[in-house]
């Protein structure tokens, strides 16, 4: 099986893999939460200040990220766990982790050959706006923005060759 | 099928909650539901306490799900109980693995209600 950088050699557009991070996102939020994502064709400059991240090694390398704001993210764990609201859980950053692991499980899991190639990281949730990440990435940037009840979910993945 | 003790094991205390729920959504009746965040603990968890079926997370620190089945059958109150995987490593080698090691059904995170079903209802069928 390929690795990304034999991908590389062999020009595989990575933009082909778009469709399968929105597929990968909707079903974890369609199975999981039981709610269907729209597009968002715009960036629609909120403020995204809860940042999960899982890491990915072995064929295909790098970051996976969710972000959404700290409302949706409220908004999703109710749905999660079936709760009226869960407005001030302590478990709102770990659901939003547990999201990320199963969009980048489920996501890898679509690419032929990287199910077994890929391991994933234990997540990571960042929360507050104020920083900037440095991905070592080298090989692509992909990004997708989903609405859930009209709020941002922004999933990107940067790659290291 | 009568009322069950489950130990639900995976790093996530939300996605312990889940499985939980989607054993109830399934038509499970559970006695009791014990949690454990590791492998390594949920070993020391058996060395007290008796249970029916375990659902097991494979990626967690400290221990994970596939040396957890390994050591399973070598802990009091753990030999003969079926256990689930429950994972996003969705590979054939990854199920292969896990049932080669001892586990009795795997489930693909996400999941639904449904396939948590399909899967634990005849891993205790075949128990009782």
């Amino acid at each position: 099986m390929k690795s990304v950088n034999q991908l590389r050699s062999t020009h595989i557009d990575y933009k082909e893999w778009i469709p399968l991070m929105e597929l990968a996102t909707r079903e974890v939020f369609e199975t999981m939460l039981g709610c269907e994502l729209t597009r968002a064709e715009i960036a629609a400059g909120e403020s995204l200040d809860i940042t999960a991240m899982v890491g990915l090694a072995g064929k295909m390398c790098g970051v996976l990220t969710v972000r959404c704001n700290a409302k949706s993210a409220t908004i999703m764990v109710s749905k999660m766990l079936g709760l009226e609201s869960a407005k001030g859980s302590p478990d709102v950053l770990d659901a939003i982790g547990e999201i990320c692991n199963m969009v980048a499980g489920n996501f890898k899991n679509k690419i032929p050959g990287m199910g077994d190639g890929c391991m994933l990281s234990v997540p990571t949730v960042i929360t507050g706006g104020d920083y900037r990440l440095h991905y070592l990435a080298d090989s692509a940037d992909l990004e997708i923005r989903l609405l859930l009840e009209n709020m941002t979910i922004e999933v990107s993945l940067q790659l290291h060759s | 099928m009568n009322s069950i003790r489950a130990l639900i094991i995976d790093d996530s205390s939300v996605m312990r909650k889940i499985v939980e729920r989607s054993l109830r959504q399934a038509g499970i009746e559970l006695s009791q539901v014990i949690e454990a965040g590791n492998g390594a603990e949920a070993l020391e968890v058996l060395k007290e306490s008796q249970v029916d079926l375990i659902l097991c997370d494979i990626n967690m620190p400290v221990m994970d799900g596939l040396e957890f089945v390994k050591q399973l059958p070598g802990v009091a109150n753990g030999k003969d109980v079926p256990v689930v995987m429950i994972t996003t490593e969705g590979s054939e080698s990854h199920v292969v693995q896990a049932l080669s090691c001892g586990a009795r059904g795997y489930i693909r995170k996400p999941f639904t209600p449904e396939q948590v079903r399909e899967q634990v209802t005849p891993v205790l069928k075949g128990k009782s």
